[in-house]
């Protein structure tokens, strides 16, 4: 081992334990920020040591340098630009944007390398391989999350999209990338094998993601983030770099438990997405309401104002339709209204409200919201019994009492206990059911009223009305 | 097998196992953070950049290693940088000015 090589492998093993040790502080709100500034700081260290190495090893030509460090400055400029100016709703699509460049980022560095020797030279199964992989997963997760991106972002149909013959198709471009793999791993080196891999790959990419619901998005993103991690774990094995497969490998399996354990908070499992097809993407946003539920009373902002001013204990309950109608100011304002007059307001978050688990605590503390006002489930249905009104904020599912029954699409799915609380009112655009498809018999309590309105529209009257209420 | 392939398979399989330890169980509350922390870190393919890079010699090596080095860049700054974001809001001090500027 020369110098230069033992210095960077210690530094990388430094990079890579500050990786470890940041996913693990990670882990508590309180150490959360410090875990992910120790994790950049391995990520610093080991740039500065791969600038060193290529100084002091000299074969980086001047265009290479030039090419480079363009390419660097660009995606620094892309990406922190984007981060900075990123409204908080919309982060999803962002990290499944970077999430898609990182991928491609991963097959980019697994073509190069099997080009590189593309002169009909024979390779050893232990570098074709990793190649194969490299580009096979990389190129997915890059089709796959752009086209996850534009679902989120409405870009592309949040609705399952099929097509007729797309059996036929997926089956064929399986085919095509295991005849790729066969003539890379099998036959003397040809530009055209990996470019074949590549065009497989990336279509593998979007027929896997186009069919499954928008609301089941999240779930993909993370799914294909822990795919990233291996195709850059696979990349580390093309240019020998343990960096790449110990971070990339970590990503990967850190990537796999969560996405697990995110399918469960939404009490779907991660085959039933991938089969797709299910729901219709986006809840509440309008749709048939073919068989409404009888006695559903309906009221107006201003009765509710009434009801809130007059309130001692008031339990905000957001859902997905706030995050929709990017309302969260006007429940913020509502709060503090409420709040600034001796009403006690706190609010109950279902474990996956907002577009992905934990994004409503990142929608509500974006606008101020007090961390201790935010309740998560287990202390927010300890509650209810105590809470004079429950302002449920286009949430559907996740107040389904159903879910307590056997034998429907939601049973056993954790809910809030918003029925037991002494009044209901719930601020939905339509009686259309939510993302589970299940009618909703909270809707139809004798404690229950309904405001048929844009969540924005809706708070903004209420905000009026308690004002009122309260200066009289 | 190569001793190189054996280390770096023995590595593979360790940090996966690493992984799969260190995450065991997340509040609901930090899941999206989390998730983006990871998706942070497995730009550490920007590494892989640089090495593509010290070996291109021609115009098409040139593309790819620029195409590697801009991709590679957007996910590792974009992502520390959305992640801090993220985070900084949780413990934010009261009453700050909305306006924050996060340093990474």
């Amino acid at each position: 081992m020369s110098v230069l090589v033992t210095i960077s492998s210690l530094v990388y093993l430094i990079s890579a334990v500050c990786y470890v040790i940041g996913v693990h502080l990670m882990r508590s709100p309180k150490t959360a920020r410090r875990g992910n500034g120790l994790s950049a700081v391995g990520m610093f260290i080991a740039v500065i040591m791969i600038v060193i190495t290529l100084i002091v090893e000299g074969k980086i030509t001047g265009i290479g340098w030039t090419v480079l460090i363009l390419g660097l400055a660009l995606g620094i400029w892309y990406g922190v630009t984007r981060a900075r100016k990123v409204p908080m709703t919309d982060v999803p699509q962002l990290v499944s944007l970077f999430n898609a460049v990182g991928g491609g980022a991963a097959a980019v560095i697994g073509i190069f390398d099997y080009t590189v020797l593309a002169n009909g030279s024979h390779l050893a199964v232990a570098f074709s391989l990793p190649v194969l992989l490299d580009v096979v997963i990389g190129g997915i997760t890059f089709s796959g999350s752009l086209i996850a991106t534009g679902k989120l972002s409405g870009h592309v149909s949040g609705k399952p999209i099929s097509f007729p013959g797309a059996r036929l198709i997926n089956a064929l471009v399986i085919i095509a990338i295991l005849v790729s793999a066969w003539l890379m791993i099998g036959l003397p080196t040809n530009m055209w094998f990996v470019t074949l891999c590549l065009v497989a790959s990336l279509i593998f990419g979007l027929l896997m993601t186009l069919p499954i619901g928008g609301a089941d998005m999240p779930v993909v993103v993370s799914l294909l983030n822990a795919f990233t991690g291996l195709a850059v774990a696979f990349a580390g094995f093309v240019i020998d770099n343990q960096v790449l497969i110990i971070a990339g490998a970590l990503v990967g399996a850190a990537g796999t438990i969560l996405t697990l354990q995110m399918a469960d908070a939404m009490n779907r499992s991660v085959a039933n997405i991938l089969a797709g097809g299910f729901g219709t993407g986006d809840s509440n946003d309008g749709g048939a309401a073919d068989d409404t539920p009888v006695n559903v009373k309906e009221t107006t902002a201003d009765d509710i104002g009434l009801q809130l001013a007059y309130a001692n204990n008031v339990m905000i309950v957001p859902g997905y339709g706030l995050a929709a109608a990017q309302a969260q100011h006007e429940v913020a304002e509502l709060a503090k209204l409420l709040t600034d007059n001796g009403i006690n307001v706190n609010y109950a978050i279902h474990p996956v409200a907002g577009r992905m688990p934990g994004h409503m605590n990142v929608l509500l503390a974006d606008v101020n919201v007090p961390y201790d006002q935010m309740k998560q489930q287990e202390e927010a249905n300890s509650m209810f019994e105590n809470t004079d009104v429950s302002l449920v904020i286009g949430a559907n599912d996740v107040t389904n009492p159903l879910a307590r029954e056997k034998g429907n699409a939601i049973s056993g799915m954790p809910i809030l206990d918003v029925d037991k609380s002494k009044a209901v009112v719930v601020i939905k655009r339509s009686m259309s059911t939510g993302y589970a498809g299940v009618q909703n018999p909270l809707f139809s309590l004798d404690n229950t009223q309904m405001l048929f309105a844009d969540a924005k529209k809706g708070l903004a009257d209420i905000i009026v009305s308690t004002k009122e209420y309260i200066n009289q | 097998m190569s001793q190189e392939l054996y280390s770096n398979l023995a590595i593979f399989v360790l940090s996966l196992l690493v992984g799969f330890e260190v995450m065991s169980k997340i509040p609901s509350t930090l899941q999206t953070p989390m998730m983006s922390g990871a998706n942070a870190i497995h730009g550490v393919v920007v590494v892989g950049a640089f090495v593509i890079a010290a070996e291109a010699n021609n115009w098409f090596f040139y593309c790819l290693a620029f195409l590697g080095a801009f991709f590679a860049a957007v996910n590792v700054a974009g992502g520390y940088t959305v992640t801090d974001r993220m985070l900084g809001m949780f413990n934010r001090p009261k009453k700050t000015t909305p306006k924050e500027d996060d340093e990474k």
